[in-house]
């Protein structure tokens, strides 16, 4: 990579703690996939962006891009400590932090998580055959986080935990960033900072909901709606 | 000529605008129409300084408008000067007409800023030269129609009617787009003149003839795809009815030709076979509409649909006999087409006037209410009298000039070498004479219901003459009929370059020939008189008046009679009763509706009679289905709407399945990227 990284430890070495962290971020994100209780799930979730951030740091420290290390300290600030509080306040204040959450079928679930890592793989391969074997793993790990990520939105009923999904695609999202050089802070900025404002419609609107409905399991909001099917 | 028409339709925008920003003002009305007259009056001066003196057209003149680096080229070449004037002297006439007329109008702050904007829209199109631009400003000319469609927009059956041409316009305006797409090629230019320099293949030049007889031919009125027009054309205020139905189907006929007479390459023979069929088609179906319908609005937008029948046969013969080379023959076709519209263009702003005229006097647009109106409008009842002789195609007027030259045309097919044609030319043309008897019926029925006999509703007993404005917009295009009636030989030369232009011939000269004759062919051949006409009409018919009010006047005796118990016929010589048992307009129309449309239209009529002992009336009712609507809107609409029901599921489905569906198409977009590439 540059210069910075090749005086004190290899090229490889540093490319593989890369994918080291990388990878550690997929299996949090397989983690999330079992929890069946909530703040079990938050717990993850915080887990999952606290890896991100060290994982950036590491990406800072290679590519001697100063930046990036603001995209840590957001990762860890927000996501790690700001984000998960607040989840859990907003649990403990809606009453559902005991709430076991029905997830059905774990074991198919993971089964197709393993297939999304697998296609993601299969994807880089083909897409980015001439470029350096650790970097398009990395890519690949990042797709698969994210797939995950959209994977835990889709199969989830509760609320809560399809905002934790959505983080986790974006905690996807911001490693495909930082991984790939050349990529503006603006960017990592503007998508970390549009993430909060989702986080925080998405909070209000389950207070609203949850004021309206008494429950925030999103089958129930289904047929409040004017027809079914 | 092409900045002075820009400046005109910077004048009409600027109108636009007054009337929407002094929506309330009284005056407003006066300066939106007074304005758009006179600058209509200034754009057709321009056109016809162009034809008369025959300036040679400049390049195309570029704006920076439009798409970046590309622009909107104008230009105005001897065709778009041709239509200039139709457009423009329509654009006069209903400008000055809605003087007098827009004052009733209910909601004017709805017509005043698309007024002016509509008739800016309809010469942008004509003077467009590129395909982009073109097919920008046809639907900048649809969108501004359909507000005015709209005004009333309180009746249910004009909402429908804007529906249905808001999405007949945009089919057609698809097919048009699809035609330039073909025409420009992949990375070809959408400049005409690029287009015109490229040679096309033929398979290229028939989907366009195909595309564009859909596309132009929507907008015309040509059957099948007539629908919209019977219903729009009556629902708009009468000024903008007949600037639609006088002004905006000859825009389309303009794109018709200009797609296929200068754009789509040399044509093939059965392209002419398909437009006179087309034509020959429309022409006696919207005639036997015209004839089948009370509402006098509607019956002169079916009327419309017959007259751009015949315009479309003069262009498919123009096609064929231009395909076999027989220039001259062509030269003529197309001269009696343009003509033609021309004509229409007069006579029909005229009737749509005399209607708007009727209906505000009397209240009613249906005939079985009107009657008598001769004796209470007695000024405009002339010019609608002259007009409705014109759209009969009697001679001396300009109606039967213009079908003359088109049968003139058609017996010329035999020197065609194709079979099919030699065989369908005869044909159209007996499509054409039944239809141009058809038509005199329905005229006849037209102005005797309306405006002779008795009234047959309080309204019509109490109409009263219409405005000067009106009564002066009618006049002078009834004197325009005469005129191009008298003088055919003056607009064939007038037509000349445009014919020049696009197929190479023009008509031999006219002007010069003594008593104004005009000879199509040869002299040997034939040739028509109209002033020799007009003067023996004229003197035969003063004599005949002469002789009936000297001998047969003092001996008429009128007195009081038996009304079989309708109460008010013994008093029918007192003015301003009502009768309601004359012959109605469906009584006259029941032969032809006999004869003709028991197959057509499944006409049927059903006598209810009463019960013996009963004492409630018989009841009759006429009724017909309309052929094309059953056989493909019916169709179209069921599969759209049975689409549309299955794609409807799709918007109540849970969040969770629309993540799931988003999710879904992710995996799969990827899959296939991992499998093919």
């Amino acid at each position: 990579m540059t210069n910075a990284m090749t005086s004190l430890i290899p090229a490889a070495t540093s490319l593989s703690i890369a994918n080291v962290l990388a990878g550690a971020l997929v299996l949090v994100s397989f983690m999330m996939m079992y929890q069946d209780r909530i703040s079990a799930v938050i717990n993850v979730l915080a887990l999952q962006a606290a890896i991100l951030g060290f994982a950036v740091i590491w990406q800072a420290y290679i590519q001697a891009a100063p930046e990036l290390y603001i995209t840590a300290a957001l990762a860890l600030g927000f996501k790690a400590v700001v984000i998960p509080l607040a989840l859990h306040r907003i649990v403990e204040k809606l009453g559902i932090h005991r709430e076991v959450e029905t997830v059905a079928g774990i074991s198919l679930t993971m089964l197709a998580g393993i297939g999304l890592v697998a296609l993601s793989i299969v994807v880089m391969l083909h897409t980015a055959a001439h470029a350096e074997a650790l970097a398009r793993e990395d890519v690949a790990l990042a797709l698969s986080v994210i797939l995950l990520g959209m994977l835990m939105m889709v199969t989830r009923r509760n609320a809560v935990s399809q905002i934790a999904g959505f983080m986790s695609l974006e905690n996807g999202l911001i490693l495909a960033a930082t991984g790939a050089q050349g990529m503006p802070l603006v960017v990592e900025i503007s998508v970390a900072f549009s993430v909060l404002i989702a986080f925080i419609v998405i909070g209000v609107f389950l207070f609203r909901i949850r004021e309206r409905f008494d429950t925030v399991d999103s089958t129930v909001l289904d047929a409040f709606r004017g027809r079914l099917r | 000529m092409t900045p002075v028409i820009l400046l005109c339709v910077l004048a009409w925008i600027v109108l636009g605008g007054a009337g929407a920003l002094c929506r309330t003002q009284k005056w407003s009305g006066a300066v939106v129409y007074g304005g758009s007259s006179m600058v209509a009056v200034v754009a057709l001066s321009a056109a016809l300084l162009q034809l008369a003196t025959g300036i040679s057209p400049r390049p195309s003149m570029v704006l920076p408008l439009g798409l970046p680096w590309v622009g909107m080229s104008f230009s105005t070449d001897t065709l778009s000067a041709s239509f200039l004037i139709i457009i423009n002297l329509g654009g006069v006439a209903a400008s000055l007409y809605a003087l007098g007329y827009g004052r009733h109008e209910r909601e004017p702050w709805r017509v005043l800023p698309f007024y002016p904007v509509f008739l800016a829209a309809m010469n942008l199109v004509l003077i467009a030269a590129d395909a982009y631009s073109f097919l920008i400003f046809w639907e900048f000319m649809s969108l501004t129609s359909w507000a005015l469609v709209m005004v009333h927009h309180g009746e249910a059956e004009t909402r429908t009617a804007g529906i249905v041409y808001l999405l007949m316009a945009s089919a057609g305006t698809l097919a048009l787009l699809l035609a330039f797409g073909l025409l420009a090629g992949a990375h070809g230019s959408y400049d005409f003149a690029a287009i015109r320099a490229t040679h096309q293949p033929s398979w290229i030049g028939d989907t366009v003839m195909f595309l564009a007889l859909i596309g132009a031919g929507s907008k015309a009125g040509l059957v099948p795809l007539h629908v919209w027009l019977p219903r729009a054309h009556p629902a708009a205020p009468s000024q903008v009815s007949a600037l639609m139905s006088g002004v905006m189907t000859k825009v389309a006929i303009y794109a018709f030709i200009r797609l296929v007479f200068d754009l789509a390459g040399p044509p093939a023979w059965w392209w002419g076979l398909i437009v006179l069929i087309t034509g020959g088609i429309a022409a006696v179906l919207g005639v036997l509409y015209a004839l089948m319908e009370e509402d006098i609005k509607t019956i002169l937008a079916y009327s419309t649909i017959e007259n751009i029948g015949l315009i479309f046969v003069g262009l498919g013969l123009a096609l064929a006999f231009k395909a076999d080379g027989l220039l001259a023959a062509a030269a003529l076709a197309f001269t009696a087409a343009l003509f033609h519209a021309f004509n229409h263009a007069l006579f029909k702003s005229t009737l749509f006037f005399g209607a708007g005229a009727v209906q505000h006097a009397t209240g009613s647009r249906l005939l079985s209410q009107l009657g008598g109106l001769i004796h209470r409008m007695k000024i405009s009842a002339v010019p609608m009298l002259v007009a409705a002789m014109a759209i009969s195609s009697l001679p001396p007027f300009n109606g039967f000039a213009s079908e003359w030259l088109i049968l003139q045309a058609i017996l010329l097919s035999p020197a065609m070498p194709q079979l099919g044609l030699k065989l369908a030319v005869p044909a159209v043309g007996a499509l054409l004479a039944l239809a141009a008897s058809l038509a005199a019926a329905c005229f006849v029925r037209f102005y005797g219901f309306a405006y002779l006999g008795k009234p047959r509703s309080v309204g019509a007993a109490e109409a009263q003459e219409t405005d000067g404005f009106s009564c002066t917009a009618m006049s002078g295009l009834a004197v325009l009929c005469l005129a191009a009636g008298l003088l055919p030989g003056f607009v064939i030369d007038l037509l000349a370059p445009a014919a020049q232009s696009l197929l190479g011939a023009h008509m031999p000269t006219q002007e010069g020939l003594s008593w104004l004759t005009i000879i199509p062919i040869s002299a040997s051949r034939s040739s028509y008189d109209p002033l020799l006409i007009f003067i023996f009409i004229t003197v035969s018919g003063s004599l005949a008046v002469l002789a009936l009010h000297r001998y047969g006047s003092h001996v008429v005796r009128r007195a009081p009679f038996w009304g079989c118990g309708y109460a008010g016929l013994e008093d029918e010589l007192s003015p301003g009763v009502v009768i309601g048992t004359q012959y109605s307009p469906s009584g006259f129309a029941q032969p032809i509706r006999r004869v003709f449309a028991n197959l057509v239209f499944q006409a049927r009529d059903k006598v209810t009679m009463p019960g013996p002992g009963e004492t409630v009336p018989a009841e009759f009712a006429s009724t017909w289905r309309d052929p094309v609507w059953a056989a493909v809107y019916t169709p179209l609409i069921s599969a759209i709407s049975r689409v549309a029901d299955c794609a409807n599921q799709l918007q109540y489905l849970t969040i969770r399945r629309y993540l799931g569906f988003v999710f879904i198409a992710l995996i799969a977009l990827l899959i296939w990227v991992a499998l093919w590439s």
